[in-house]
């Protein structure tokens, strides 16, 4: 079975979440600069004294795929651990089945698509 | 003929031109990114417009004769009779260089309006008004208070670089096109969407370097008046600075560089009209107060009156400007420039300061009807705003067809 863990996290937590990952020894990692907002949407500025509503606030996501639901526990609790500042706005991570994977170069398919050549 | 006065005005002109490119930076960071482009064009095309009109007639009406103190005529049509000797207005230096240091005066105000018109104006009808505004307004202004027998300096009414001219005069006008063009779409979660901080300092940096050929070369010549106009302008800058960052942090816990770009154009806005009129000691009130004036005054316009005064071009130059000209009735004295009649109130004659008032109110009148006048006529030809969809899309785009930031596709438009 292999299943992606998305995790939308605050910018500023993407050294610790990319240096959480490495430990655990995932195969390869996607991330992005995404904007997006939670249930607060966004936060209030001020310019010249003036509110501003920021609304969409930057993000960073991380994409993973791993092939057990072993490795889905361990991802997730590894980008918990090093995303937690306990401050609204930490963000949220997904898991969800995919139904199928393939390396380019090799043209292997499902487990084998994930594994490192050494 | 005097070579160093010479020298001066003639360095003094080219640093007032400074400021216009100055100005469009610092509105051009202001802004949100799909209409900096425009933002900056309006200041960018205003520098031509002003140019070619001031050869051909601006500098003669304003300047040349006297019709009721309100308007010259047109014997220096196109710089004729305007050349390397001496003019009428000052004795140490080519008639021409006079008549350069004020063309900058007409390039600049004129561009200060733009920045309550942002990402809302139709590039077209911007510049035609632009054009009638100057003849209308400018040009009438600045022969009311230093063409020869003008009205406001007739009444006793001083303004050293342009206080009620440039800075009244440009701040009423933009508050009153503001209201007849209406308010940018979603203002009311956003009035700002800062897209450069650093071109708001750049573009404040440049205007403030600018601003002492401004003040400094108000005097006409390389002189002790010059100096202290200088050093003035210096003192009310840094002042309006430092209180405006005092304010955020005492308001918002911390000081922004907008806010401080901010604070340090206001003081210079408000020492304009008295920089040459005031002891150096009121300076520190005059920039010092000026800060919470328009910090509170920008809440009322965008707050409580909900006008779009996108870049508070009144917020900042017009209540900034009508402080700076009651200041200068409150602690001018004709010790320092003969040129005031009167000392101000605060050394106890109240004279200066009724005659303050008086070219403050006829000016802000002036404008009002002017810009009323303009966007009429504009109106015959064309509408003042663009279209929902162009609005939406960014003037960038649907007014000149060209993107700041091309290859940059954040969300942030």
């Amino acid at each position: 079975m292999l299943i992606k863990v998305e995790a939308i996290i605050r910018e500023e937590q993407f050294e610790d979440v990319k240096q959480a990952l490495q430990e655990i020894g995932v195969n390869g990692m996607t991330v992005s600069q995404v904007m997006g907002c939670g249930a607060q949407w966004g936060y209030t500025q001020y310019v010249r004294g003036m509110e501003v509503d920021i609304q969409m606030v930057p993000k960073i996501k991380f994409e993973i795929v791993v092939s057990s639901e072993e490795w889905e526990t361990k991802t997730i609790q590894a980008i918990q651990k090093a995303a937690f500042t306990g401050q609204v706005g930490d963000g949220k991570i997904f898991s969800y089945e995919i139904r199928m994977a393939q390396k380019i170069r090799t043209k292997e398919t499902g487990y084998d698509a994930l594994q490192s050549d050494n | 003929m005097n070579t160093g006065d010479t020298g001066f005005m003639i360095l003094s002109a080219a640093l007032v031109f400074f400021m216009t490119p100055g100005l469009a930076f610092f509105y051009g960071g202001l802004v949100r990114r799909k209409n900096v482009c425009s933002t900056m064009m309006a200041c960018t095309s205003i520098m031509g417009l002003s140019v070619v009109m001031w050869v051909l007639f601006g500098y003669s009406l304003s300047f040349g004769g006297n019709h009721l103190g309100i308007i010259g005529d047109f014997r220096w049509l196109a710089f004729r009779h305007v050349g390397m000797d001496a003019g009428p207005y000052a004795d140490t230096i080519p008639h021409l260089v006079f008549a350069a240091f004020q063309m900058m005066f007409a390039m600049i105000t004129p561009a200060l309006i733009t920045g309550s018109l942002v990402g809302r104006m139709k590039f077209k009808a911007l510049f035609f008004f632009m054009a009638f505004w100057s003849v209308l307004v400018y040009y009438p202004l600045a022969h009311m208070v230093w063409g020869s027998g003008g009205i406001l300096a007739k009444l006793g009414s001083v303004d050293f670089a342009g206080g009620n001219v440039v800075h009244i005069s440009s701040g009423v006008s933009a508050l009153v096109l503001s209201i007849l063009l209406g308010r940018r779409r979603g203002y009311e979660h956003t009035t700002y969407r800062v897209h450069n901080v650093p071109f708001v300092l750049l573009g404040a940096s440049i205007l403030w370097f600018g601003w002492f050929g401004f003040n400094a070369g108000s005097a006409l010549g390389a002189n002790g008046l010059a100096a202290h106009a200088f050093m003035t302008s210096a003192l009310s800058s840094a002042c309006a600075m430092l209180t405006w960052m005092l304010i955020e942090v005492i308001r918002e816990r911390k000081p922004t560089l907008v806010g401080a770009s901010t604070g340090l154009v206001i003081g210079l806005v408000a020492i304009t009209p008295g920089a040459g009129f005031v002891p150096i000691w009121s300076a520190f009130l005059i920039g010092g107060l000026v800060s919470p004036i328009c910090y509170f005054g920008v809440a009322l316009v965008k707050k409580k009156l909900k006008i779009d005064d996108a870049l508070d071009a009144f917020g900042c130059h017009g209540i900034g400007g009508i402080w700076g000209g009651l200041a200068t009735g409150l602690f001018g004295q004709s010790s320092i420039n003969s040129t005031a009649q009167w000392d101000g109130l605060f050394f106890g004659d109240t004279r200066l300061f009724l005659a303050q008032l008086a070219g403050i109110f006829i000016t802000i009148i002036i404008a009002v009807i002017g810009t009323l006048v303009c966007a009429g006529i504009i109106r015959i030809f064309t509408e003042l705003r663009v279209s929902v969809r162009d609005e939406q899309l960014g003037l960038d785009i649907s007014q000149h067809g060209e993107s700041a930031y091309p290859t940059f596709t954040g969300l942030d438009q």
